[in-house]
């Protein structure tokens, strides 16, 4: 398990040796053929800001290799704004005073028939935490209704046991996406001080369950803003590393959520400026070359436009943060505000203009089965 | 240059071609017409099978590609039986370019997992093509099974790095009774012209055109390099000497006798 792994890494230790790179190391870990965990250090270090330019032609160019010239395209689809959990960044976050709703049935197929009509074939389902609503109970009898119409279903909800995934994954769940948040274990206990996801370990010990379970894909990440950045996304190449040695028939990306503004909300302890995301997500792609990096519409329309090329690999566009948001009910209360609002359309039609195909369809949902 | 024959069919092209990391449907269509090649492989989880307006196969109605549906995101055996029988019924083609590689990485075939579903595959009267290692031994076990030619790789599937199995593909080559297909690892000309050289039947190319800046170019440049290659397999290669002859000083002192 990956926490016999984290248990032998001190935070501070880590954010040391992070802070301590210099120039020399950043140089080694550009011209390494293959690159180390601790060249990922040097690469996400301060030493490494002078070096973004040539990052960014590393990177760009080991996407192209990989990936071509496509961007995969996905749409969340959030099912449920319940959630018993208080988490102190989140718009569900229990202590906040909102009308709760999650989606039947019917109104599931209503979402549906919007968002194929944008013509999207990847959905990412999304709820929050709260076990008589949304619980596996939930997710069995929604999933048989959602399966016949898309190619691909992920899902980033809440933690489950390795049983509900093997339940899960042969009605057509093909990818779980589960960020630790943080990796500060005492940050992590602030900003989680209620509910099942105030249990660390538990949630640090998810992706090994989805392991064991067999899933196809599943998603990693920290929400950027929470802690030091840099050393969280050390413990999250960490934990990718390990993971990948483990469980090798499993694909792996990784997003990069910045705290976004939403209702009642806190401000971020710590602030990633542009330049220091394009580092990070370079930094991912020289560190593996067949890591699917992902990039939501919390980031604006100008800068997710230069994003293309700098290796990302997948987008979601026209994406809606509340339950019913894309026809049930449109005015439900939102998990955050996204900032780049244009169409499925436009994107594929921005993506066309740097050279690159929209890619809707890209597993089967004849696979796995 | 001598057609090759595959299960019957006939090919004046030896380049076979993928259709995927083009920025674009039309690009990809042109491409694939300017490098001559008669058997284009589509990945069944990028296609639509059941939508004639899908965006890549509605580009591939041209009457000299002939489809080779591949398995590629199959991590098993009887997954692959499955997913080449969809492919089957939707395209209306029995030939099916068998990939399971279940580690997602470095894209590598399962030899195991290859040979059961070759085997399944030919009982159902599909003409296989298996993608898998550079391995003479699994080549000929699955040329026993029955398939219709092997795919050796060259090097890891995306890294244009060439032959880097070069040693055993000159095995594969001279034990086989079925065409041998070089794919995968291809990244120039100069490799595609080698392979043929050295007697490949064929080779497939896909993220080298792709990917290059010009891939209409890149398609004439590989349909160059294949037929040179092919022909200079065909007139006969002059042997390589490392030195000039001048004398044989452990022989010739039988002409003094």
């Amino acid at each position: 398990m990956f926490t016999n792994i984290f248990s032998q890494y001190d935070w501070d230790q880590v954010k040391a040796a992070i802070y301590s790179k210099t120039a020399t190391d950043v140089e080694r870990a550009l011209t390494a053929n293959r690159r180390s965990l601790d060249d990922f250090a040097a690469l996400i270090s301060p030493a490494a800001a002078p070096y973004l330019e040539q990052m960014a032609n590393i990177s760009h160019q080991l996407t192209l290799q990989r990936f071509g010239n496509t961007m995969q395209l996905y749409i969340p689809m959030y099912l449920s704004n319940e959630c018993q959990n208080i988490c102190t960044y989140c718009g569900f976050s229990l202590h906040n005073k909102i009308a709760r709703r999650t989606l039947t049935a019917a109104e599931i197929l209503q979402e549906t028939a919007a968002i194929k009509a944008m013509g999207f074939e990847h959905v990412l389902l999304v709820t929050g935490e709260a076990q008589q609503y949304v619980g596996i109970d939930y997710f069995k009898k929604i999933l048989p209704i959602l399966q016949p119409h898309f190619s691909n279903i992920s899902m980033e909800v809440q933690p489950m046991e390795e049983e509900d995934y093997k339940a899960l994954i042969p009605l057509g769940l093909h990818a779980v996406l589960v960020y630790q948040e943080t990796y500060h274990q005492a940050d992590y206990k602030l900003h989680h001080p209620k509910g099942k996801k105030s249990n660390f370990n538990y949630r640090l010990e998810t992706p090994d369950r989805l392991g064991k379970a067999g899933i196809h894909k599943m998603g990693l990440g920290v929400l950027i803003g929470l802690e030091d950045w840099r050393t969280d996304s050390f413990f999250t190449a960490l934990h990718l590393d390990y993971l990948q040695r483990t469980y090798w028939k499993t694909r792996y990306s990784i997003s990069f959520p910045r705290l976004r503004p939403f209702s009642g909300g806190l401000p971020p302890k710590v602030e990633m400026n542009n330049r220091e995301l394009v580092q990070l997500i370079c930094a991912y792609r020289l560190f593996s070359q067949e890591l699917e990096l992902s990039m939501s519409t919390r980031e604006e329309e100008h800068f997710r436009n230069h994003l293309v090329k700098l290796g990302v690999t997948a987008m979601s566009a026209g994406s809606k943060t509340n339950p019913g948001g894309y026809v049930v009910d449109r005015q439900s209360l939102e998990q955050f505000e996204i900032s780049d609002e244009r169409s499925a359309g436009e994107i594929a039609t921005m993506l066309q203009q740097q050279g690159y195909e929209a890619v809707w369809k890209d597993w089967d949902k004849s696979f796995g089965q | 240059m001598q057609p090759l024959v595959i299960a019957g069919k006939t090919f004046h092209s030896r380049l076979f071609t993928g259709t995927g990391k083009f920025s674009s449907a039309a690009l990809m269509e042109a491409a694939l017409l300017e490098s001559g090649s008669e058997l284009v492989t589509v990945a069944l989880k990028r296609v639509d099978m059941y939508d004639q307006g899908d965006d890549i196969l509605s580009h591939l109605h041209h009457p000299q590609f002939n489809l080779l549906p591949n398995t590629s995101g199959v991590r098993t055996a009887k997954e692959a039986v499955y997913a080449a029988q969809l492919a089957r019924e939707a395209l209306e083609t029995n030939w099916v370019k068998l990939e399971i590689h279940p580690d997602p990485r470095y894209l590598l075939p399962d030899p195991i997992e290859t040979l059961a579903a070759a085997e399944e595959l030919v009982k159902l009267g599909f003409v296989v093509l298996p993608y898998i290692h550079a391995d003479p031994v699994l080549c000929k076990r699955l040329e026993d099974v029955g398939t219709a030619a092997v795919m050796p790789l060259g090097a890891p599937i995306g890294s244009n790095k060439g032959l880097k199995t070069f040693d055993f593909l000159e095995i594969i080559i001279a034990q086989s009774n079925v065409p041998v297909i070089v794919d995968a690892g291809i990244g120039a000309p100069s490799h595609a012209a080698l392979a043929m050289e050295m007697g490949a039947d064929a080779v497939l190319v896909n993220t080298a055109i792709a990917v290059a800046n010009d891939p209409v170019g890149m398609a004439r440049a590989f349909k160059q390099a294949v037929i040179a290659g092919r022909q200079a397999y065909e007139s006969g290669l002059a042997t390589t000497q490392l030195h000039a002859q001048a004398s044989s000083p452990l022989t010739a002192f039988l002409d003094e006798l």
